[in-house]
């Protein structure tokens, strides 16, 4: 991790898409502009940020915008990690993907629409991931209840679209 | 693509819908060049085939749906989600230390790696210090669970190629491990042995000595299990040379773990980031050179031998002292203290009842797991129930490698890369 001056210079180097800069437990996160995420980890990449361990989705509920996605990169040659974090609301979740320079978010970006519903735009393949290509609601939301879930067996199809209609 | 979901949005399709998407998945478009010498490519055509997801070869419930001209595999795409129990969510519905067995649950094979992310990240946001013994008891732990998770990567993997005796042997040494974990804390797996602070309890007497005769084994016995595959025709021209991926395509694809290792980077956070005192132990990481099915294999039988090391110097430098945390507000007291001691009292109903809390905040705590780089984000919102818990599993990323290694080579090597790339599909569905 940088410590909180080196947060600081980075942050600079972002310009004005850097909003805030916080440093806990020594962790560095920046929070940046949506719009200009891919912008931002082009920039760090050129810091030596080189590789994107890891996209988590948050949601920050009740608190507007709710949703956040945390960017997790890593400098392999100064073993350095900084977190870039963007927050989006929820009638408006779109983030630009940023697939077709890190390939490692394809899955990671699936998993956040799934779970999240957070659209990426320009991703080559938005689909639901973990849950069925079907299923309606976006189950890692704070506000999506636990349990009363039906199981849906095949035998069980024409009867599960009766109740539908 | 899918429209964005809105609120106010029309009905979603029906079920029908969803069997017609599913049979309609795209395909990509057939390359120019074809392997071999059959250059007819008007009798050629494209066969889409479904594998999985109850497959013996998938080492899980993994879909694979293949394009295939021929024998080749000209395209792939994994579906996964079948084993998905939504773990993540329902951390979100217990507190802190409740959730270390329901996370231990994501990858299977490495139940100890999943508690110690987990706890890992709780502890920094606590910023609890963890005594050093609990520090070396946690790494004796990792590591023999890093040797049965490979233990089960070698058996199956084998039994892929075809290879039946290996995997008893190697469930033969799994079954000694498994002894020592039930010896340290009553389970076999899913132990729930490391705790936020340190561990549950010390090891018990009678367990360094059967440590030790394990450690006196393993190496002798993973000597064996390289000496019948490397002699074996059969596994070396399945192995060699197919399916190699070069590092730089690794590293943007997200993958870790031995699979970078074995095309020569030689990256393992227990080197470049030590935790929990790996700082302390001296071992070396095996890398490979040109990133085929063959250094994946080996780079993992080498890992075996460095673990042994570790435990080793684990053991003979375990230092005296308590094996869990002092501070009472994230550990439970002593069972003794609760007859005599009103805090003790008050603290155990505290932890039992509503659990620690956690100060706001967000922590990402990798660490090098026997498949790659395993992190566990946390969100807290200074309740004693997690906000987010969220795990940058390496089986789910490294899977993403797994279409581009196999692409122009033949199905039968798609098997063998399969296995080679250990996919455990509890940590990619989760």
């Amino acid at each position: 991790m940088p410590d909180a001056t080196g947060l600081e210079l980075l942050a600079k180097e972002l310009g004005d898409a850097a909003l805030e800069t916080v440093y806990y437990r020594s962790r560095a996160t920046v929070l940046v502009d949506p719009a200009q995420i891919r912008a931002v980890l082009a920039k760090l990449r050129g810091q030596g940020y080189a590789f994107l361990a890891s996209v988590h989705g948050v949601d920050h509920y009740p608190e507007e915008p709710r949703l956040g996605v945390v960017y997790e990169l890593l400098d392999m040659s100064r073993v350095d990690r900084v977190a870039v974090k963007l927050r989006v609301p929820t009638d408006a979740p779109r983030v630009e993907s940023v697939t077709a320079d890190w390939p490692t978010a394809n899955h990671q970006e699936r998993e956040i629409f799934d779970m999240f519903g957070v659209v990426f735009e320009g991703h080559p393949d938005l689909r639901r991931i973990l849950m069925p290509e079907d299923y309606e609601g976006h189950p890692q939301r704070r506000d999506f209840p636990i349990g009363g879930e039906p199981v849906i067996f095949t035998r069980d199809e024409a009867k599960w679209l009766e109740a539908r209609e | 693509m899918i429209p964005a979901p809105t609120d106010t949005e029309t009905p979603p399709p029906a079920l029908s819908e969803y069997r017609r998407r599913e049979q309609s998945i795209d395909i990509a478009p057939v390359g120019e060049q074809l392997v071999g010498s059959d250059q007819n490519k008007t009798t050629e055509e494209l066969l889409t085939l479904n594998f999985g997801p109850h497959h013996p070869a998938t080492h899980g419930v993994l879909r694979l749906l293949v394009t295939l001209q021929g024998e080749v595999v000209r395209d792939l795409k994994p579906i996964v989600g079948y084993v998905h129990t939504g773990i993540e969510k329902t951390a979100e519905d217990k507190a802190y230390w409740k959730v270390i067995p329901i996370v231990e649950r994501m990858d299977y094979l490495s139940y100890y790696f999943n508690a110690m992310a987990y706890i890992g990240a709780v502890e920094a946001l606590l910023e609890v210090e963890v005594p050093t013994r609990a520090q070396y008891l946690r790494v004796i732990h990792l590591e023999l669970n890093r040797i049965a998770s490979h233990l089960i990567w070698l058996g199956t993997s084998a039994l892929d190629l075809g290879a039946t005796s290996i995997f008893l042997y190697c469930l033969r040494e799994r079954e000694l491990i498994l002894d020592l974990f039930e010896m340290s804390s009553g389970a076999r797996m899913h132990t729930r042995y490391f705790q936020v602070g340190g561990v549950i309890e010390d090891i018990p007497a009678g367990f360094a000595r059967k440590l030790r005769e394990f450690l006196k084994v393993m190496p002798e016995r993973a000597g064996e299990y390289g000496a019948i595959l490397n002699a074996n025709e059969i596994v070396l021209q399945r192995l060699r040379g197919t399916c190699p991926l070069d590092a730089q395509t690794l590293l943007g694809l997200g993958v870790t773990g031995p699979l970078l290792r074995a095309a020569g980077n030689p990256w393992d956070l227990r080197k470049a980031a030590p935790y929990s005192s790996y700082e302390d132990f001296e071992f070396k990481i095996p890398v490979g050179t040109v990133g085929d099915n063959y250094d994946r294999f080996a780079v993992r039988l080498a890992e075996i031998y460095e673990s042994v090391k570790i435990v080793e110097q684990a053991l003979d430098g375990l230092p005296e002292g308590p094996h869990i945390t002092t501070d009472r507000k994230v550990a439970l007291p002593p069972r003794h203290e609760l007859a005599t001691s009103m805090e003790a009292l008050i603290h155990h109903f505290k932890l039992v009842t509503e659990g620690f809390r956690v100060p706001p905040g967000e922590m990402y705590y990798p660490i090098e797991s026997p498949r790659g780089e395993l992190g566990c984000y946390v969100r807290s919102d200074g309740s004693s129930k997690p906000a987010r818990v969220h795990m940058r599993d390496p089986s789910f990323v490294n899977l993403q490698a797994l279409a581009p290694m196999c692409r122009g080579n033949y199905i039968a090597d798609m098997i063998a890369t399969t296995a080679m790339l250990d996919p455990i599909l509890g940590g990619i569905d989760r």
